[in-house]
């Protein structure tokens, strides 16, 4: 039963990763989600400080808050005229920073391990059960990702054409009376939500590392955005229920290999893309030249 | 413990020493980083490091700092070499490509890290150090080498400042008068790799990026030009290392490495508030007196006019 729960958290993480992680990496807008979730640690921290329990909705709602002030710290800084790049990299690791520092200064309060911050313990998380409307033992996990995952679904549901537009093409998106800032806003706060929700499980560097490789993998085999989520998806469930079974193969960390297999895919999609791939690329321009 | 004791310490005076040089090089590297507009390479090729680290240890089972540069610097040289190549080869664009290259290796690092840790391999405890750092653990031995090839990088980027500003600042031009800019390009990058590895012993992983990027943007905030940006940096970065070392061996329980780059942080911090003319205090006044100034100006305009009518 356990080996089930891990794979189910797996593929939670996966698909609500990967959900918001097509928009990121449209947008060009990939190591925006790598800030936050580096920046979300002080949240969680904070959160466990003032709340005194690992309750997921008060985590929640500190990290994603503290997941939009990232946001809007960046955007400040690049307006003052700092490269994009570099107001990224200096809000992120300061932030990351004070996370780090909170969970030292109250090493003895905090329930949080920093190898945990960084990798992640889905081989622990069925342990850590809730019961929600007379479904028992349901790990506490499977009821966080789920539930976002849910969220997420709708919220993009909902408005995915608008979404859809904002990502193309933001210029027409604010010419035809869409509120551009408020729906880049909604989105940053549903990748917050995602981090925070995958955290426990897979880490916090891990979870950039789902958020953007299927995503890219899917980009790079097909043109069509709903597809592209779809496959993003299916790449990010093979690559938690491979994971898992490399993981259980050589007794190393699920969330690592996890990530290595979704890489290995990505590798394969960069190579042998029917569209884009490098192999098919080559030979075709290997064919051109043989006519001409 | 007070100020004056962690000098008479001699291995503290080292760690001193050493991370105020690592924040030097790591300063100065990182100006030119952030100019060409790569400040988030220094990212992908610290955590990109990890999986070099670990392939070092299983292979010659010693931690030694030198292997252990070794197999980092090969990790960050293969990690650039993937990143420009799907930059270059396919539609996705640098951050995405940054992205999955950092979370590939650090996620194969990873792996291997905890089958290091599974596997009964005698002395690997101490390798996960390499994740946040450990400053006050390194031995003499490391503390030297660290010194001795900190003290290169800054020179080597005395040596090469005239190529390098050029290379910043119109890689075209720098290409019309004949100066190799590919190989200058891969020049760079090899000492940022260089930079990232050395501080991986003292900052870790996670926080090497930090001391590239904070420094260089607290600097910029500062001046216009290139040499007192660099040197600016440079001793931003050093006095960073400085102040978190102090504070970290003053306080009970705290890790060098978050401390110094909160102490850079706080010099940001500063910079944007108080620089002149970058600074946004500098900013509000010139507003505010720029506002006084034309209300003076069309009073006294509207009093002439008043004149004259």
């Amino acid at each position: 039963m356990n080996d089930f729960w891990i794979i189910l958290i797996g593929v939670l993480v996966a698909c609500s990763c990967s959900l918001v992680g097509c928009f990121l990496v449209l947008r060009k807008m990939s190591m925006i989600g790598d800030a936050i979730s580096h920046s979300v640690l002080p949240g969680i921290v904070i959160a466990f400080l003032m709340s005194g329990s690992r309750d997921s909705i008060v985590m929640m709602m500190g990290a994603a808050a503290i997941g939009l002030i990232t946001v809007f710290l960046i955007q400040m800084f690049h307006h003052s005229g700092v490269p994009s790049d570099a107001s990224i990299g200096v809000v992120f690791t300061a932030l990351f920073t004070v996370g780090i520092v909170l969970i030292s200064v109250y090493a003895g309060q905090v329930d949080l391990d920093l190898d945990c911050v960084l990798y992640g313990e889905i081989a622990y998380a069925p342990w850590n059960t809730l019961s929600i409307g007379g479904i028992e033992s349901v790990p506490k996990a499977v009821w966080a990702v789920g539930s976002v995952f849910l969220f997420s679904l709708i919220v993009i549901g909902l408005f995915y054409k608008q979404f859809k537009i904002c990502s193309f093409d933001p210029a027409m998106a604010a010419a035809v009376g869409i509120p551009v800032m408020l729906f880049h806003y909604l989105l940053m706060g549903l990748v917050s939500l995602t981090t925070v929700a995958s955290f426990e499980s897979v880490g916090a560097i891990l979870v950039v590392g789902m958020i953007i490789i299927p995503a890219a993998t899917a980009y790079l085999l097909t043109e069509k955005l709903s597809v592209m989520i779809g496959i993003s998806m299916i790449i990010g469930v093979f690559s938690s229920v491979l994971g898992y079974y490399y993981a259980y193969l050589f007794d190393a960390s699920i969330a690592g290999c996890m990530i290595t297999v979704a890489g290995g895919f990505f590798l394969l999609a960069l190579f042998f893309s029917p569209m884009h791939g490098i192999v098919l690329k080559a030979w075709k321009r290997k064919k051109v030249a043989a006519q001409a | 413990m007070d100020g004056l004791h962690i000098f008479q310490d001699p291995n503290t005076r080292w760690i001193l020493f050493a991370t105020m040089l690592l924040g030097l090089s790591s300063g100065v590297i990182g100006s030119f980083a952030y100019l060409r507009k790569q400040s988030l390479m220094g990212d992908a090729l610290s955590h990109a490091a990890l999986p070099g680290i670990c392939f070092a240890f299983m292979i010659t089972g010693s931690k030694s700092i030198l292997f252990f540069l070794i197999g980092a610097l090969i990790a960050g040289i293969l990690a650039t070499v993937l990143i420009s190549y799907i930059t270059r080869q396919t539609r996705i664009k640098q951050d995405s490509a940054l992205g999955i290259t950092l979370s590939i290796f650090f996620g194969a690092g990873i792996v291997l890290l905890t089958q290091i840790q599974h596997s009964d391999a005698g002395n690997q405890s101490g390798l996960d150090k390499f994740l946040f750092g450990q400053a006050a653990a390194m031995v003499q031995d490391d503390v030297m080498t660290m010194i001795l090839i900190a003290a290169i990088l800054v020179g080597v980027c005395t040596l090469f400042f005239k190529e390098f500003k050029l290379l910043s600042f119109d890689p075209g031009f720098a290409k019309g008068i004949g100066l190799p800019v590919v190989l200058l390009d891969h020049f760079i990058m090899l000492l940022m790799v260089v930079a990232v590895v050395v501080g991986l012993q003292a900052v870790g992983v996670v926080l090497m990026a930090a001391l590239l990027i904070t420094p260089a943007i607290a600097a910029r905030y500062w001046t216009e030009k290139l040499h007192v940006m660099v040197m600016s940096s440079g001793i931003f970065g050093m006095l960073s290392g400085f102040i978190g070392t102090m504070a970290s061996t003053m306080v009970e329980n705290m890790p060098t490495g978050p401390l110094i780059v909160l102490s850079a942080t706080a010099m940001f911090v500063f910079s944007i508030l108080f620089a002149p003319k970058r600074g946004l205090v500098a900013k509000a006044l010139l507003r505010v007196s720029v506002k006084n100034k034309v209300a003076k100006e069309s009073y006294v305009k509207k009093a002439r006019e008043g004149e004259t009518l």
